[in-house]
């Protein structure tokens, strides 16, 4: 059975997701996450899924599984590189991946990981709006 | 069909025997229409040719327009009325290309003593003709339409601009009504070139756009939330008061996307978001 590798870079995990995913492939994956979070203290995951053609309400829900395990496990999850394509398939789905943080590439999913870590921005200042727009979402 | 072995020869017969007569007088009464698009040797070239694929067909006796002897002339005849339709003949002036042969063939016809056989023979020998002309039509018409779904996908494509207003940031001009065709076209557009551009931020300004319905709205809605997915935020601007209204009066709720009443006070948004701030050198003029 094919496993999904997890690379570890500093405190963050990085899952790079490159084939469709199988059943049996996304729940081994659930428990690798869980069981790496555990093992290495990471505080953030990064999944890429720039190698996803399709993702289904059941990739969607792993998805959505492996943020909020991690989120108990205290990292953070950041979902990145989706494809427009994949996109309008969700939003047309009507799947909007509830309580999932995403990014465009993994540099700027690490760089919301980091900002997350160090709490509210530095520079933040009295504009109220600006530094409500700039929060991560 | 409406040649038998017997006609077909006779009308292999008459085309041959008075081909240049023919050729002459169809050029002659096609002529009149071209008003100057296209050349009288060009036109006599394409009526020749025409007419020996007519021969060509009619000459084994059973004449069939779909069939594999008449493959030649299909061809030439489709050639002809996509070269008129493109060059904006009317489609009048495109059947008369064909349907002057019948003109051209009553002068050269031998009606003998109009005994009911002659008069048989001329109308087989027209049947076949307005079998030409319908082809004719047929492939003018299909002409056409390719021609304007053509122009239709170019003006989508013209329509909708995605431009890079700053370093992580674009935008897009929205510009007439959007229907659910070019929502999704603005919408795969648009995603795309946040992948390309790598920008966090991009503005739809619907300055353009007449109207905002439910439907409208809906559209614009399900490009702000596939942005997300991606992790982007969009920002509507060039919300017009009658349209601001109309956004309110339909109780269109656009949940916590940032709309903002200019393009202008868009960009300022983004560049904070993305930490740039713009700061004026010079004291303001006052005015």
């Amino acid at each position: 059975m094919d496993r999904v590798p997890i690379l570890k870079i500093g405190d963050v995990l990085l899952v790079s997701i490159q084939v469709d995913l199988e059943d049996k492939t996304a729940i081994q994956l659930q428990e690798d996450v869980a069981d790496r979070i555990v093992a290495s203290g990471a505080h953030g995951v990064i999944i890429d899924i720039t190698g996803l053609d399709i993702v289904d309400s059941f990739v969607g829900r792993m998805l959505s599984s492996i943020a909020a395990i991690s989120r108990v496990l205290g990292a953070d999850t950041v979902v990145v590189g989706m494809r427009p394509a994949v996109a309008i398939t969700l939003v047309e789905l009507g799947l909007s991946l509830e309580g999932i943080q995403t990014a465009l590439n993994v540099e700027r999913g690490m760089r919301i990981l980091a900002e997350a870590r160090q709490g509210p921005r530095l520079h933040r200042d009295e504009r109220g709006s600006t530094a409500e727009a700039a929060a991560p979402r | 069909m409406a040649l038998n072995a017997q006609t077909g020869k006779t009308f292999d017969a008459l085309l041959s025997a008075n081909g240049d007569r023919l050729v002459d007088r169809w050029t002659e009464r096609v002529a009149q229409t071209l008003r100057g698009r296209l050349t009288e040797t060009e036109l006599r070239r394409q009526i020749l040719e025409l007419h020996s694929a007519l021969r060509a067909a009619v000459g084994e006796g059973t004449f069939d327009l779909p069939s594999e002897g008449s493959a030649e002339l299909r061809a030439l005849l489709g050639e002809l009325s996509r070269e008129r339709a493109r060059r904006g003949f009317s489609p009048s002036e495109t059947a008369i290309s064909v349907f002057a042969l019948k003109d051209a063939l009553i002068e050269v016809f031998d009606f003998g003593d109009g005994d009911a056989e002659a008069l048989r023979e001329l109308i087989a020998f027209t049947q076949v003709i307005d079998q030409l002309g319908l082809y004719t039509f047929e492939t003018y018409a299909r002409a056409r339409e390719e021609l304007i779904s053509g122009q239709g996908e170019q003006l989508l494509e013209l329509s909708t601009p995605v431009v890079k207003l700053w370093a992580g940031v674009v935008a897009v001009p929205l510009v007439g009504t959007l229907d659910s065709a070019r929502a999704q076209v603005v919408m795969e557009k648009l995603l795309q070139s946040l992948v390309d551009t790598e920008s966090t931020y991009a503005i739809i300004d619907i300055t353009g756009v007449p109207a905002v319905d439910t439907q409208v709205a809906q559209h614009i809605l399900k490009t702000v939330v596939a942005a997300r997915l991606m992790g982007a935020e969009c920002v509507i601007s060039g919300i017009r008061p009658q349209i601001a209204q109309t956004i309110v009066a339909l109780g269109i709720e656009f949940g916590d996307i940032t709309t903002k009443a200019s393009l202008a006070d868009a960009l300022v948004h983004a560049m904070r978001a993305n930490g740039v701030d713009i700061v004026r050198r010079t004291p303001r003029e006052e005015s």
